[in-house]
């Protein structure tokens, strides 16, 4: 019998804080943080659009800041706090990004809007702002909406920024 | 997909890291932020038997003013560039190249010892970095050896770095540049540039234009013979050979080339300091 003498190992096990729950699973090693999130917790509000980093519909928050999970491993993220679209809301009460996003009609198809709805949490919380329309625009250009909804998904955004600088 | 066969190591610390790396070699290939790294193993333009995940070599990221260089750690991620005060205050051109990569879920998980790793001739951080006449940092378990990030690289994705050795750090020469430029062309939707154009003082870095990223010596030379910018950057693409592909003709970077120099060269940031 030969000994496998190479480094590393096939499966990982993983844990990960998800809308502040711990999970723990043993997956391959391959396995994308998309798919640990999907199809290990069964949350499937983070969608797979292109699964090449480009349009931006698997965004999360890792540790506060948006990330691609289709382009990071799952083993990436062990020891993370991740958030999701299902973590935003409280109760009935929906994240006022969320809330703004239903109130501009910033969504046609849906699903680009968990992604777009992260990547504008992760502005907001990056940049205390006031927010220019070019800083929105430049801040989701990691997020493509194939219903092209862009106008009122910014309009969506600025009014959240506006918001919480009116008080 | 990633190929099913794929092995994984998390290394604790850079001691672990370059303990592996003299064990294993080239079995292992480091991985940083992944932002180039995954998409290829999907598209299978790259192999590798174990990913070492240096991930937890927090160490390593950095921004620190030493006298005569500015040391930026390997796993310092783009984002962080963007607002670190020492980049402002010293090497402004690296935000503004950081600022032109991908996207903000990008630069939230790319580094910069990564991009240089990747050895990508059309990335942006590396090339302001080459106009920087920057310093990359070699380390293995024997010590460290330092190699002109202008020749790190030695084709698409080769560098090097010898298998048992990790980038740790890049040294940026200091003081900084008094004036410089970043112009880059790409198409929308988060394309990599097709050129893009670093000026710092009399040093000029092209990406886009050959095998690797390269200084215009051309352009710098006709500079220092006292041309004009438009003059000077007419010898932007002398000696260049640019890749004649799907996302653009030779001839097309040729000319963006010239054009994006001409401008980087006309208006250039003055700094103060």
């Amino acid at each position: 019998m030969t000994v496998d003498t190479r480094p590393g190992t096939a499966t990982v096990t993983v844990t990960v804080t998800v809308n502040g729950r711990p999970h723990t699973r043993q997956v391959p090693a391959r396995t994308l943080l998309v798919h640990l999130i999907r199809q290990e917790l069964a949350l499937t509000g983070t969608t797979v659009g292109c699964d090449t980093s480009s349009c931006g519909a698997c965004t999360v928050l890792l540790d506060g800041r948006s990330a691609k999970s289709c382009t990071l491993l799952a083993a990436q993220a062990d020891g993370a706090e991740i958030g999701t679209v299902e973590g935003l809301a409280d109760g009935d009460r929906l994240h006022p990004v969320q809330e703004s996003f239903r109130e501009h009609h910033a969504l046609q198809c849906g699903f680009c809007t968990p992604g777009m709805v992260l990547a504008a949490v992760s502005l907001l919380a990056e940049h205390p702002g006031p927010l220019t329309e070019q800083e929105v625009r430049r801040g989701l250009t990691g997020n493509l909406c194939r219903c092209t909804g862009y106008h009122n998904i910014v309009r969506a955004v600025l009014a959240v920024d506006a918001a919480r600088h009116a008080g | 997909m990633i190929p099913a066969h794929l092995r994984y190591r998390r290394a604790g610390d850079l001691t672990e890291a370059l303990r592996l790396r003299r064990e294993h070699g080239d079995l292992l290939r480091p991985l940083a932020g992944g932002q180039s790294l995954l998409p290829a193993l999907k598209l299978r333009r790259d192999a590798v038997d174990t990913l070492l995940d240096l991930g937890r070599l927090t160490e390593l990221s950095y921004v620190t003013a030493h006298g005569d260089h500015l040391a930026i750690g390997a796993l310092t991620r783009y984002h962080l560039l963007l607002t670190d005060p020492l980049v402002e205050r010293h090497a402004p051109i690296l935000a503004a190249a950081a600022a032109a990569v991908g996207d903000p879920q990008v630069r939230h998980a790319g580094t910069v010892g990564g991009a240089l790793a990747q050895a990508d001739p059309a990335a942006d951080l590396p090339t302001a970095l080459v106009a920087l006449a920057a310093t990359a940092v070699l380390t293995s378990v024997d010590g460290t050896r330092l190699v002109p990030v202008a020749e790190l690289a030695v084709a698409p994705g080769v560098t090097v770095c010898r298998p048992d050795e990790l980038l740790t750090e890049v040294r940026v020469p200091l003081p900084g540049p008094r004036r410089w430029s970043y112009r880059t062309f790409a198409r929308p939707a988060l394309e990599w540039s097709l050129v893009a154009v670093a000026v710092a003082d009399g040093r000029i870095a092209l990406a886009g234009m050959d095998r690797t990223i390269r200084r215009a010596t051309a352009v710098e030379r006709a500079l220092a013979e006292g041309a004009g910018p438009v003059a000077a950057a007419a010898y932007a693409d002398r000696d260049c050979e640019p890749a004649d592909d799907l996302r653009g003709s030779a001839d097309y970077r040729r000319h963006l080339s010239r054009v994006l120099v001409a401008r980087a060269l006309a208006d250039p940031v003055e700094e103060r300091r």
